[in-house]
């Protein structure tokens, strides 16, 4: 079953126009990669899947919601979508506990009690239970960045999009959030990807998608866009991104 | 310091000036009774700055409101801080103290003391707004995007992620503010109640003597002090903090 539909999504900042007409489908339990160069768009999407980017044209459904449809109601959508962003973006002026408990309790209304229960369950399945008094500051950018995960989880998305979770990592830390994102996608978790990692893209993902200004030039199976990629400018990516040493 | 000491204690005058500035005995016997004005002076400070914290919070929060829609609001934000702080303070305390009261209006207060108070209100709010909005503009505006993506409404990540951040980041400089506002506290004297400043020009005018006017500067200095050391000791905490979290 489909769980989210974009179609014709146009988007511009000023007069640059960094969506143009983007036609997207995610099932349940399936996991899409976005990949393509920097400036592709690929953030601008899951911002706008995500409604952080207001879309000047076409739309989005979550399951037969239309995201957006005039006067829906927006906090009640997000709450139903998870977004990891690159940076982390954890509240600094909060232990990881109350990171991850704010929205259940605040968003979801959930008695205190039972948002700390579900955060604990959560920290210790992803090895962050003795993290939990502690303040982001004071956490490794891998650990910043699984609390980030954890704490978008908590909501209980029927959505996950992820933003580059793993480029302001050092190297040695990548492989902890992959692992968890890993676990995510066994899980049936359903996640729409924006990555550079083109190994990981191939091992985890159902789909990946090519974006190239602002379309989606090709999309398939990763065996077939990584392997055999149809069209020129994907072959050119894919050979940069080798070149770079990104994809052995 | 030590040659203006020099300075002033060999000039021709100087015996004169201690007379009529330096008298013990007049001190001693003043004292009592300027202390006993100038806590009206603390009282009238702690009033107004209650309520300046409030309102200095909504005019803040009013200017920082995104989008055309709260475009009057914004307006009138700008418009109430660019008037109240272009205007002197002490224009302000006359044309409440003496107009308001004037008008006659039945059922408010006739006091001018109260009107005089509500101008302190009005000019530190003016002038705090600006140091709260600085605060808000401080925190990055991911973090508010964090927080609506936890499906949290703007005012909810308002209250609990950016206020939060912003208001700790400006308790120096606010603490600052309301040091100037204790000493104006004294303009208060200009249209009547009797607080320290005008306790002491009636002690001054009655024996010729200017010791009272030393005696209250040395209470105004007395309540300052520990405010200000109050405020190092906070901005040095932040920087041990801040190149603790870099250290980490
Ligand atoms: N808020 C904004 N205002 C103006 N321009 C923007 C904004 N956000 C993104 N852009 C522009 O939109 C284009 C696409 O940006 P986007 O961040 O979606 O690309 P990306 O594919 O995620 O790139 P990267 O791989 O570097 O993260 C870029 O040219 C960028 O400069
Ligand atoms: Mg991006």
């Amino acid at each position: 079953m489909t769980l989210l539909r974009v179609e014709g999504l146009r988007k511009s900042f000023g007069r640059e126009e960094v969506l143009r007409g983007i036609d997207l489908a995610v099932s349940e339990h399936e996991v899409v990669c976005l990949i393509g160069a920097s400036g592709s768009g690929k953030s601008t999407l899951l911002r706008c899947v995500n409604l952080l980017e207001p879309v000047d044209e076409g739309r989005i459904f979550l399951k037969e919601e239309e995201l957006t449809a005039r006067g829906v109601d927006v906090d009640r959508l997000r709450r139903r979508v998870g977004i990891v962003f690159q940076a982390y973006n954890l509240f600094p002026h909060m232990s990881v506990l109350r990171n991850v408990t704010l929205g259940p309790t605040e968003a979801l209304k959930l008695p205190r009690r039972a948002a700390e229960e579900r955060a604990e369950e959560l920290l210790q399945r992803f090895g962050l239970a003795d993290k939990r008094d502690e303040y982001p500051d004071r956490l490794s950018g891998g650990q910043q960045q699984r609390v980030a995960i954890v704490r978008a989880l908590a909501m209980r998305p029927e959505l996950l999009l992820l933003d580059e979770v793993t480029s302001a990592l050092d190297p040695e830390l990548v492989g902890e959030v992959l692992a968890l994102i890993r676990e995510l996608a066994e899980g049936g978790m359903t996640m729409l990807i924006a990555t550079h990692e083109m190994s990981f893209a191939r091992e985890t993902a159902d789909r990946v998608c090519f974006l190239d200004g602002g379309q989606i030039l090709e999309e398939g199976p990763p065996e077939r866009i990584f392997s055999s990629p149809q069209e020129l400018r994907t072959r050119r990516f894919l050979q940069r991104i080798v070149a770079a040493g990104r994809l052995q | 310091m030590a040659a203006i000491a020099l300075v002033v204690v060999n000039s021709p005058g100087w015996p004169e000036v201690r007379r009529s500035f330096f008298d013990l005995d007049r001190f001693t016997g003043s004292f009592p009774d300027l202390a006993r004005a100038f806590l009206l002076n603390v009282r009238i400070f702690l009033i107004a700055e209650a309520i300046i914290l409030v309102t200095a919070l909504i005019v803040a929060v009013m200017r920082s409101l995104p989008g055309p829609v709260f475009f009057p609001l914004r307006a009138l934000g700008v418009l109430y801080a660019d008037f109240f702080r272009g205007v002197p303070t002490i224009l302000v305390i006359y044309l409440f103290g003496f107009g308001v009261p004037a008008l006659g209006i039945s059922g408010i207060p006739r006091s001018p003391l109260v009107w005089a108070v509500v101008a302190l209100v009005l000019v530190y709010t003016a002038y705090v707004s600006e140091v709260y909005r600085a605060g808000i503009e401080s925190v990055h505006p991911s973090q508010e995007a964090a927080a609506r993506s936890l499906g949290l409404s703007r005012f909810q990540a308002l209250r609990f992620v950016v206020l939060p951040q912003a208001v700790r980041r400006v308790v120096p400089p606010l603490l600052n503010d309301f040091i100037g506002l204790q000493k104006d506290t004294a303009l208060v004297a200009l249209i009547g109640p009797v607080e320290a400043f005008r306790q002491s020009q009636i002690k001054v005018a009655a024996s010729f003597n200017y010791t009272p006017y030393l005696a209250t500067a040395l209470l105004f200095v007395l309540l300052t002090v520990p405010l200000a050391r109050f405020t190092d000791w906070l901005v040095a905490r932040d920087r041990r903090r801040q190149l603790a979290g870099r250290a980490a």
